[in-house]
């Protein structure tokens, strides 16, 4: 996993709440057994026409779409970003299509999780300071944003300065990159004793001898 | 009893570090596997409890025919399932693949074979793990990285949830309303403290209308949990649970039977126990529920209408059912039950149980499917289809203008061929009624088995409480 300490960049805006990972990747793409090459898939539906003589062709007025956003590496977003399936392919596709950050007021549960082992940052906000965000990107799509994962701070040249929570261990896994199985392995001689000491428990086994 | 069950598997709390909890079985499908599995190939490191892992297939397979799906057309589906049987060979999982009589969708099949018991912790690489936890199991979803961590360690690092009691009463021992299920319950409380309202938290369900509820039923119950963003679902377990466990295959026999449900029943809530939040749901008000928008939040009863622009609760909010509108082509203050029906979907990990296709068939039984109306049921596993086929439903489906289709997810996320058409309407008693879910453009509305039934009979949205059963 990348290490990230310091980010700034432009942000694209997606002023909705409870962007759930069905739009994030539609499932036709879930079919592949590879781990990359999603990025083409992020957004899939909303990036184009639905309906009408143009279905099918890119929508100019998605924001991804729109070059003044190209390269933005910060997503921002409203309320229980990233609900719904537990299908780590939509942390695939926001990072493999460049983003390194998320900023919302919340994250849904797994999607948080998947983010967290794909180096991707998300930054909770009030909603209050999430919306002066939204509305200075949307105004100007050079707007630049900063995030200090040292510092916990996200900020930019026009004086905005917020503080987001972020659980220590986390935040010292995407500082330095870190591959959790092997964190985990640390610990194996507890593990070992935990399995030792617990092998009479069949009530808890899937599939116990007496079965 | 989440507090008894997660300290039971605490291997150790790292200083500074997420707790490292034990997993006691790891359910495996096509799906969500196989970057999991080339992490271990890529890595050198084995998969350490073999024993404690069991696949099926059931995302992507066809359920047209048998025939259809021992080879896939569709190439790249095809591949996944090709690889998950490497997978498993290589690895030495058990796989329950598409001609085993065994074989249905992940969540149907733990508790059939008598896999899920009470107090285990269990994960899948599927959000709707968590109907294990209907058990008084431990039960969620992960992602791909976490499919892999366990599969190298049989642990999760995990930060411990907070805990949330939903009580839900019921009439006279622990009774529903006519017409009312537990999907209307799950219904009625993602609508109560919407789809991010339990993030955080691990739900436990208790009160007397959940007592009375049959395991089919808890099992709806917590398998939405995730809808309403909760971690986890619990329903403590009780001779309701063991009942149903007893005499599975993976059922533990004779004395150590017994012992194991002394340990089960060791897990039941303390009285008095505390929680970090608690919400009372009185189940005597409740009539049946219908979705009408883009969230499983955005529901409302059949006796109600489409709401409008005011009774969203924030501006946020309000610009989501600006857009549920235009998607679902509805206007605010139509009546539900004007709503008119393209197809109709019976199945999924949420609805697809024996007890679900027998209160189906109860409605259908006499009747006919509307005009053009596309219906068709899709039994969660195997075993269902087998027991329903027994039991003649399939033929009261059939004849009633119904297709019955093989096991798998079909038409709950669209995976395999089984999809809407861009603006068809579906009443589905599946569990997400998200843009597109159930193919691009498609329009869910989510609801019980039986007012599924109604709507396929009738062509539109049907209060079933004023149902005239024929048989």
């Amino acid at each position: 996993m990348q290490s990230i300490k310091i980010l700034t960049s432009t942000a694209a805006p997606l002023p909705l709440p409870n962007i759930d990972t069905d739009q994030i990747i539609p499932k036709q793409f879930l079919k592949r057994i590879e781990r990359t090459g999603y990025e083409d898939f992020l957004f899939y539906d909303w990036r184009r026409i639905q309906e009408g003589p143009d279905a099918g062709k890119p929508d100019p007025g998605f924001v991804l779409n729109k070059p003044d956003y190209s390269g933005a590496q910060i997503l921002l977003a409203e309320r229980n970003f990233g609900c719904g399936s537990s299908r780590e392919h939509a942390a695939w596709a926001i990072a493999q299509f460049g983003f390194r950050a998320v900023i919302a007021p919340s994250f849904a549960d797994i999607f948080f999780s998947n983010a967290g082992k794909n180096g991707i940052i998300l930054a909770a906000l009030s909603e209050a300071e999430v919306q002066t965000l939204l509305q200075r990107s949307t105004a100007n799509p050079k707007h630049r944003i900063t995030i200090n994962l040292e510092a916990q701070t996200v900020s930019d040249d026009q004086g905005f300065l917020a503080n987001f929570p972020i659980d220590p261990f986390r935040k010292h896994c995407l500082l330095n990159g870190l591959d959790d199985i092997g964190l985990t392995l640390l610990h194996e001689d507890k593990l070992n004793a935990f399995e030792s000491q617990r092998r009479h428990a069949f009530w808890l086994d899937p599939k116990p001898q007496n079965a | 009893m989440f507090e008894k069950v997660w300290q039971q598997h605490v291997v150790t709390e790292p200083a500074g570090e997420p707790t490292i909890l034990y997993i006691d079985l790891q359910l495996v499908h096509e799906v969500t596997s196989p970057q999991a599995f080339e992490g271990l190939r890529l890595s050198g490191r084995p998969l350490r409890h073999p024993e404690r892992h069991v696949a099926t297939v059931d995302h992507n397979v066809p359920t047209t025919s048998v025939a259809d799906r021992l080879v896939i057309a569709d190439q790249i589906a095809n591949a996944q399932v090709s690889a998950l049987r490497k997978n498993c060979a290589d690895f030495g999982i058990e796989l329950f693949d598409v001609q085993d009589a065994d074989q249905g969708i992940v969540h149907m099949i733990g508790p059939e074979l008598g896999l899920t018991k009470p107090g285990m912790t269990i994960v899948c690489g599927d959000s709707h793990t968590s109907t294990h936890g209907a058990f008084g199991a431990l039960a969620f979803g992960i992602g791909t990285s976490e499919v892999e961590h366990v599969m190298a360690t049989q642990t999760l690092p995990q930060s411990k949830p907070k805990s949330f009691l939903i009580q839900v009463e019921g009439g006279p021992n622990g009774s529903l309303p006519a017409g009312v299920t537990a999907k209307d319950i799950i219904l009625e409380i993602i609508g109560r403290i919407g789809t991010d309202g339990a993030t955080g938290y691990v739900i436990e369900y208790a009160g007397s209308a959940i007592r009375a509820l049959s395991m089919e039923g808890r099992m709806t119950v917590c398998n939405m949990s995730i809808e309403a963003g909760a971690r986890a679902g619990m329903i403590a377990p009780d001779e309701t649970t063991f009942a149903y466990l007893n005499g599975h295959r993976f059922s533990p026999k004779g004395a150590a039977w017994d012992e194991s449900v002394a340990h089960w029943r060791s897990l039941v809530t303390d009285p008095g126990a505390s929680y970090d939040r608690e919400l009372h749901i009185d189940a005597t008000r409740l009539a049946p529920s219908v979705t009408w928008g883009t969230s499983p939040g955005m529901v409302t009863s059949i006796d109600a209408s489409v709401p409008s622009l005011d009774q969203a609760r924030t501006e946020a909010d309000q610009k989501s059912f600006s857009r549920a509108y235009e998607y679902m082509g509805l206007r605010p203050g139509t009546p539900i039950q004007e709503i008119k029906v393209d197809a109709v979907f019976l199945g999924s990990c949420t609805n697809g149980r024996i007890e679900d296709l027998r209160a189906a068939a109860k409605v259908v039984n006499g009747y006919h499917v509307a005009g053009a109306v596309r219906a068709m049921v899709v039994p969660g596993s195997q075993a269902v289809k087998r027991q329903a086929e027994a039991e003649g439903l399939d033929r009261i489906f059939k004849s009633a203008g119904f297709e019955w289709r093989e096991p798998g997810c079909s038409m709950c996320l669209g995976m395999n061929p089984d999809i809407l058409s861009p603006g068809e309407r579906c009443a589905s008693t599946s569990n997400r009624n998200f843009e597109g879910r159930q193919g691009r453009g498609g329009r869910t509305h989510l609801l019980s088995p039986a007012m599924a039934a109604a709507a396929a009979i009738t062509g539109h949205f049907t209060d079933v409480r004023t149902w005239n059963f024929k048989a």
